[in-house]
């Protein structure tokens, strides 16, 4: 099949695109290496729709930021993602990093955010009652929020899907070959698409994707953050995204509610050897502890859940590399993305059109364009007598299967249904939490399996926890070996 | 000879030591008659019940659970594991149905219901 | 709203003692609400035997246990609802459930608490490496095995010798298993000294003591792990680090008693045990609301699991016939050596009541005493005492009767 666009890579940018693409009058595909959707840095990350005030002036990271914030906020309710906007603050310990938070608010406003505020310690922990004393001076951001980033993709993804984009899975680009009017682009399985013009959202792998074209101006350094998730219990512990004051190496170690409750910490940064190193390690979750309990010192770290890492791609120069290929007609990179690179994504994916338009391709719009999603969480809204009815039509919306979450069977089949469909164990658990609570899927785990197994109509030693050969089971009991 | 050994008839766990020679063995450590009888049975020949499940053939993903009625040697509980596997049995299965009517000496009957 | 006199929350060996015993003291109209399609809960996954020595005078499966109650149960006809979640109680009992016939509201006189208990999780341990495919909790690969009928792996480190690891690594090894390692953080074992016997030593399975998983390795499936000893302050010692090839890493680090219903009904909690606080008959501080089995306490066996909660029917069931115990009460406490006492409180009416407890860590020849100031109530030697292993202590009614104030439970250690 011969698609108008290739996307080369399934995370918040490549789904973002995706989306906006889906617009318009063109065959669209998305290319993901993985099994599923947001599998890299979009899956763990900080989920923080920054205010906008840490880039650096003039650069492409201040004004997507700065435009993002509300493009963002805008599709999330498109899309009936959760987001909330708690706000969040910028905390200065003591004398010498004062001047810092003075320093992050004239940027600001240079940058173009609004409603800042300059605050003392006191003032604070007003807003914040478990901020540490030891807090002077803060920057409050009333605009910040926080959102799901995975559920954001999958929606984004699924957005572009119901209007027509295909999704690709296990496609691992290993080849890109100019050919008249456009380019073959070969998997590693030796699956082949052919497409007009490519949009480069590889993420940890834009700057191998660029080379394949012939662009070798920049390399990606793979900078892993480690997090700690809590339970629920202290996910009130604050309700602002409680920033310290950032460094080179990146905004610090932050405490943030998430949009489902829980209370997430980190994350660290240390360069490791490939945008695949996820390892969490035992230095990075002492340091996670301890930095985020100086901020605030009563998060109780016997409740954690789990910790993970994400992996950032960045690059020397510090900026987004989102321009129209040097060397190959019709590829827009969209490289480089790290942070705020959530908040600006649908930012990015204006731009990106813009680039493509640019290059000659034709934008004509769809009449029948819808871009708005169900709510995937609309029964667990739902109040007793309004679930009681929609049981009674659904009966597989009445049967709990995860019990620390409270996900019924009836949710868990629709997120293998609907697009993009979960394939695996951890795409059941990012699109319904299945698996995310406190026994992390000790009890629900045979059953997802199960349902996976029935739905993707494959015996239960194929399912897999994220694909490849991530395989659950090794065989059947009960047999001779 | 002399053996230390945890009789293992009960959770208490008592730690037994055994003495003498076979046929007039001496054992201490004992805080009930039964652990005497393991204490003796261990150092002579000793034997373990085996606990397995075996696949029922006409449900889907259904195992029943099965055990062997009396205790079978020790040496050979493997053996029997590995026996088992080759088994298939048809529902309904009641508590008690014998599965296999001698595994090294004893029956396996089935610990579960499967309707 | 439907409306019941009893409403037991779990169909497991602690909910369906507790049914049978309210019914049997006479409150007929008491209904079980389980999250499974059958009764049992985990004795249904538990294939090995040893149950019911204490309770029943023989030696049991767990299907069997579970099988001896859901004959009582249904001889009695009472109404099991399956499939049934609870997910909210208030504390003037109103239980909401869900099923596929929708959502239930039931509002009774007593409610028993019988959700049993769940594992501890990767998560909480905050092993370091990669999150790979082929990390279990132990009993989750009990229930793969032993119900499903699936393997989880072929080559096996269990981290934690609880009585699930070491039962999991007899289980994996008859499937045709190669379990390489027990690892466990504590210079002690945490499992019953006969599990080490009949599930390691009969499998020639090594269990390491003060050793943990310090990292975990693989891509997709587990590759292995590096396992290390461990110091007195349980910090890893560097220089034994060792990596060990394995598919798959067992998890038998511990339960937690499943008592986010309890907590939503405001129940006050005991910090260590991480179950409500109870009276002699296993009421909470919630008139009406009891609780037993392990989502009071994790128990080692399953005998004194339908003792409790027998005990707990027998109060439910009272306490509508009869109204409020109103007998005077004491509080218990532990002393050295304890780590908790189970009732927190006590009615001082002249009946026996048998008190639960655990050593906070290994001891030989012990002497438990249960005094009130300098009055010794009771006092019970024993030849060894381990945290592995519940014990119980039965004080005499008469002498509760002219107890005052604070019941303290010690130990001291005999030569």
């Amino acid at each position: 099949m011969k698609y108008d666009v290739a996307i080369i890579g399934a995370g918040v940018t490549g789904s973002m695109v995706a989306r906006e693409l889906s617009k318009y009058r063109l065959s669209v595909c998305l290319l993901e290496k993985e099994n599923d959707v947001a599998c890299g840095a979009s899956k763990a990350n900080s989920g923080i729709i920054h205010g906008g005030f840490d880039p650096e002036p003039g650069t492409l990271k201040a004004r997507l930021n700065t435009e993002g914030v509300e493009l963002l906020f805008a599709a999330a309710k498109e899309l009936n993602v959760p987001c909330i906007r708690n706000g969040s603050l910028v905390c200065a310990f003591g004398g010498e990093e004062e001047p810092m938070v003075q320093v992050l608010y004239d940027r600001g406003i240079q940058n173009g955010t609004p409603d800042m505020r300059i605050l003392t310690g006191d003032e604070a922990r007003e807003l914040e009652p478990n901020l540490s004393e030891a807090v002077t001076k803060a920057l409050y951001v009333p605009t910040a929020g926080i959102i799901c980033p995975y559920e954001l993709t999958v929606a984004a993804a699924g957005s572009a899907m119901d209007n027509g984009a295909a999704l690709l899975r296990n496609f691992k680009v290993s080849s890109i070959t100019p050919e008249e009017d456009g380019y073959a682009i070969a998997a590693e399985d030796g699956r082949t698409v052919t497409a007009g013009r490519i949009v480069n959202c590889a993420g940890g792998f834009s700057d191998k994707v660029a080379n394949m074209v012939g662009d070798g101006g920049f390399s990606i350094i793979p900078r892993a953050g480690e997090y700690l998730l809590l339970d629920k219990t202290e996910g009130s512990r604050v309700k602002h995204t409680i920033f310290q004051i950032p460094t080179k190496a990146g905004k610090g170690i932050l405490v943030t509610p998430t949009v489902d409750g829980n209370l997430l910490t980190g994350p660290t940064a240390a360069q490791v050897a490939t945008p695949e190193s996820r390892d969490t390690t035992p230095e990075g979750m002492e340091l996670v502890q301890r930095l985020a309990a100086k901020s605030v010192p009563s998060v109780d770290f016997r409740q954690v859940i789990t910790s993970f890492a994400g992996v950032r791609s960045s690059v020397s120069g510090g900026d987004f590399i989102i321009e129209k290929s040097r060397k190959a007609p019709g590829v827009v990179h969209a490289a480089a993305i790290d942070s705020p690179g959530l908040t600006c994504c649908v930012a990015i994916a204006g731009y990106v059109v813009q680039l493509l338009r640019e290059t000659g391709l034709p934008l004509e719009k769809k009449q029948d364009w819808n871009g708005r999603r169900e709510d995937p969480h609309a029964f667990r809204k739902m109040n007793d007598e309004e679930k009681d009815a929609f049981i009674k039509c659904h009966p597989d919306y009445g049967k709990i299967v995860c019990r620390c979450e409270t996900v019924s069977e009836g949710e868990i089949r629709a997120a293998i249904r609907r697009n993009p469909g979960a394939a695996d164990v951890d795409g059941v658990k990012r699109r319904t939490r299945s698996g995310m609570g406190r026994c992390q899927g000790g009890f629900c785990g045979p059953q997802v399996m199960k349902l996976i197994s029935e739905e993707l109509g494959i015996p239960m030693e194929q399912v897999t926890k994220n694909g490849g050969d991530s395989y659950m089971l090794t065989g059947k009991a009960g047999e001779a070996k | 000879m002399k053996k230390e050994l945890t009789c293992i008839i009960c959770p208490r766990g008592c730690a037994l030591q055994v003495t003498g020679e076979k046929g007039s063995l001496e054992v201490t450590g004992n805080t009930c008659p039964k652990g005497r009888e393991y204490a003796i049975r261990e150092c002579t020949a000793p034997v373990r019940t085996v606990t397995s499940c075996v696949r029922v053939a006409n449900r889907e993903d259904t195992m029943v659970s099965v055990k062997t009625l009396n205790p079978i040697p020790k040496g050979k509980m493997m053996e029997a594991a590995q026996m088992l596997h080759g088994i298939r049995v048809f529902a309904p299965v009641k508590i008690g149905d014998v599965i296999v009517d001698s595994l090294f000496g004893s029956p396996v009957v089935a610990t579960r219901d499967v309707e | 709203m439907k409306e019941h006199k009893i409403v037991v929350i779990g169909g497991g060996p602690a909910g369906m003692a507790a049914a049978v015993a309210a019914y049997d003291r006479g409150v007929t109209d008491v209904v079980i609400l389980d999250r499974e399609p059958g009764l049992g809960g985990i004795l249904q996954q538990c294939i090995h035997n040893g149950f019911g020595l204490h309770k029943l005078g023989q030696e049991l499966t767990g299907p069997e246990y579970a099988a001896v109650y859901a004959r009582k149960v249904a001889e009695r006809n009472i109404p099991v609802f399956y499939e049934t979640t609870v997910t909210a109680l208030s504390p003037d009992r109103v239980v909401t459930a869900q099923n596929r016939d929708g959502i239930l509201k039931i509002k009774a006189e007593a409610v028993i608490l019988a959700m049993g208990c769940r594992e501890r999780s990767r998560g909480a341990l905050n092993i370091s490496g990669s999150r790979c495919a082929g990390i279990y909790s132990a009993g989750t690969a009990q229930k793969l095995i032993n119900c499903a009928g699936y393997m989880v792996g072929r080559r096996v480190v269990i981290l934690g010798s609880g009585d699930i690891g070491l039962i999991m690594a007899r289980r994996m090894s008859l499937e045709g298993a190669k379990v390489e390692a027990v690892c466990e953080l504590m210079p002690y074992s945490g499992g019953l000294m006969r599990n080490i016997v009949q599930c390691l030593h009969d499998f020639d399975i090594p269990l390491y003591l003060s050793t943990t998983v310090a990292q975990i390795h693989g891509n997709g499936r587990l590759e292995g792990v590096t396992i290390a000893q461990v110091d007195e302050k349980r910090q890893i010692i560097e220089e034994t680090r060792r990596f060990i090839p394995c598919d798959t890493l067992l998890l038998s680090v511990g339960l937690i008693p499943e008592n986010e219903l309890t907590r939503g009904a405001g129940i006050p909690m005991d910090p260590v045990t991480n179950g409500a606080l109870v009276d002699d008959s296993c009421q909470t501080m919630v008139p009406g609301i009891y609780a037993c089995g392990n989502v009071l306490q994790v128990h080692d066996l399953v005998d004194y699991v339908s003792d409790e909660a027998e005990r707990a029917g027998i109060g439910a069931a009272e306490r509508i016939l009869n109204g409020d115990n109103t007998a005077e009460t004491a509080k218990t406490e532990a002393g050295f050596g304890v780590r908790y006492v189970i009732p927190q409180t006590l009615h001082r009416d002249g009946r026996d009541v048998p008190l639960f407890l655990r050593v906070s860590r290994p001891f030989g020849k012990v002497r438990f005493t249960v005094r009130q100031g300098d009055e010794v109530l009771v006092s019970v030697k024993r030849l060894k005492a381990a945290p592995g292993e519940m014990e119980k202590i039965t004080v005499p009614g008469e002498k509760l009767s002219k107890a005052q104030g604070v019941i303290t439970v010690e130990l001291e250690e005999l030569a």
